[in-house]
């Protein structure tokens, strides 16, 4: 897909709290082999005080930022999450008050699992590509919920990034095209009153998470006519380290590619978060006329692929804003289990 | 708080949004109708930069209820670039060693979310400046 009129992205700014817990002192909790293989050796959680609303305003804080455009311009304001503090009253909202985007603009919570930040990407593209704005705000972030004692539990992490549209005169990096890639597969839901979600198990895998990741990267590469060697960077979906490497391989991008967008090797899975993060660490280190591939992916499910150029504008603004390599290093560690429920609030004080 | 003062306060709690005296330039935070140094009314609304310095802090060991799922957590009192000294929790300082004098920045964080029926109420702490962001 392309937008009728040139876009590109204006600003950037990523998000990770600084408590960590390591997995050992979850599988310690539940009586598992603290020697064993974990996916990751830590995972961020957020503060007592934070949330997925005050995340995505710190990251739309360094984007608006980097971007240096008038708040008042952007005209759309879009958080991906499934980890929305309110069932019903936008978050959207709180975040375009705090940059001061109001009251000119548009604001939604997306809901698309992993896949809701890169869904508001490719809204925003499309708000500023059709002329219908200067500017649009797409957030993905998540304090990613996990049932105590599961799996997921020693990866689902905190964090996520926001990115800026605009126009092309402005841009850190062009957008080249972009597509979707769509089907219903239920691997991973959460009802209304459910506190966690449940998720399909190894259905999470084949058909669900590398078919969509598979579907839209193939998609994109051959609608431009590309191959993996054409890009001097890559990033994927990464619900834990071994898929996004299985996928980046099996589409031919190599380790050197995808490395510094690899966030879930120090972080764990920030769900709507996770790519966009990835993405962020990615412009942290890229350089003038690198081409950048993006492929996310969400539960129920899908994928959406971006091709990036980076412009000469990258260099000049990227200090204006903290680095993704900041956040990963700013951390206080938690003692042990008990202290993680009580700061990621898993447990209730009567 | 309630509802309707959290609403009028949004600008302030989200934005540090204070007044700026357009007779002797003088800046106040939080906003007031009348300059308290020369009494003008010609104030209009300022955002203040959230910098600032670190002027005094103490630690509370016994959180009144409705804070109790912070644990132990920081108040002080900091210096803002602009001149305004304001009163706010001081966020991220677990294992942190603050000093008077230290660069701390705005973050916007929640301040109660206690009622399991009630609303969020979001507004100002400060934390150490991570880096010289916006420098």
């Amino acid at each position: 897909m392309k937008t009728a009129a040139e876009v590109g992205i204006a600003g950037y700014g990523a998000y990770i709290p600084r408590p960590r817990i390591a997995t050992r002192a979850i599988a310690r909790a539940w009586g598992r082999d603290e020697g064993g293989r974990l996916p990751v050796r830590e995972k961020s959680v957020p503060s007592p005080d934070e949330d997925t609303v005050t995340m995505a305003i710190e990251a739309a804080r360094g984007a608006v930022a980097r971007a240096g455009c008038d708040p008042g311009r952007i005209r759309a304001v879009w958080v991906g999450t499934e980890s929305k503090p309110y069932a019903v009253k936008p978050g959207g909202t709180i975040v375009a008050e705090a940059i001061g985007a109001t009251p000119w603009v548009s604001a939604a919570d997306l809901e698309f699992a992993c896949k809701a930040g890169s869904e508001a990407m490719q809204a925003a593209l499309a708000f500023v590509g059709s002329g219908m704005a200067p500017y649009a705000l797409a957030i993905g972030m998540d304090a990613a919920q996990s049932k105590p004692g599961d799996h997921l539990e020693f990866t689902a992490a905190a964090g996520g990034a926001a990115f800026l549209f605009g126009p092309p005169e402005e841009a850190l990096a062009r957008v080249e095209a972009s597509t979707s890639y769509v089907t219903d597969t239920p691997d991973f839901f959460r009802k209304q009153h459910m506190h966690y979600p449940e998720h399909g198990h190894r259905f999470t895998g084949e058909p669900s998470y590398f078919t969509h990741s598979r579907g839209a990267s193939r998609g994109l590469l051959e609608a431009l006519g590309r191959r993996a060697t054409d890009y001097r960077w890559a990033v994927f979906h990464q619900p834990n380290p071994k898929f996004m490497r299985r996928i980046a391989a099996e589409m031919g991008f190599t380790e050197a590619q995808i490395a510094p967008g690899a966030v879930v090797d120090h972080i764990g899975n920030t769900y709507s978060g996770a790519s966009l993060l990835g993405l962020a660490g990615i412009l942290d280190v890229a350089a003038e006329g690198d081409r950048i591939f993006f492929c996310s992916y969400g539960s129920g499910a899908g994928s959406d692929a971006f091709s990036l150029v980076v412009t000469r504008r990258l260099a000049e603004v990227r200090d204006r804003a903290p680095l993704v390599g900041d956040y990963i290093k700013r951390r206080q560690p938690i003692e042990d289990y008990g202290e993680y429920l009580r700061i990621a609030r898993k447990v209730r004080l009567l | 708080m309630e509802l309707p003062r959290y609403h009028r306060m949004r600008g302030t709690l989200y934005r540090l949004e204070g007044s700026a005296c357009r007779k002797c330039a003088h800046r106040i935070f939080p906003p007031r109708p009348v300059c308290p140094r020369c009494k003008a009314q010609e104030l209009e609304p300022m955002a203040f930069s959230g910098r600032g310095t670190l002027y005094s802090f103490t630690r509370v060991l016994q959180p009144p209820r409705g804070f109790t799922n912070l644990g132990t957590y920081s108040v002080g009192m900091v210096r803002l670039d602009e001149g305004p000294m304001v009163s706010a929790q001081i966020a991220d300082a677990d294992g942190t060693e603050l000093q008077i004098g230290m660069p701390v920045e705005m973050v916007t964080r929640k301040l109660k979310d206690a009622e399991e029926h009630g609303f969020i109420l979001y507004g100002y702490k400060f934390r150490p400046r991570l880096r010289a962001a916006g420098a």
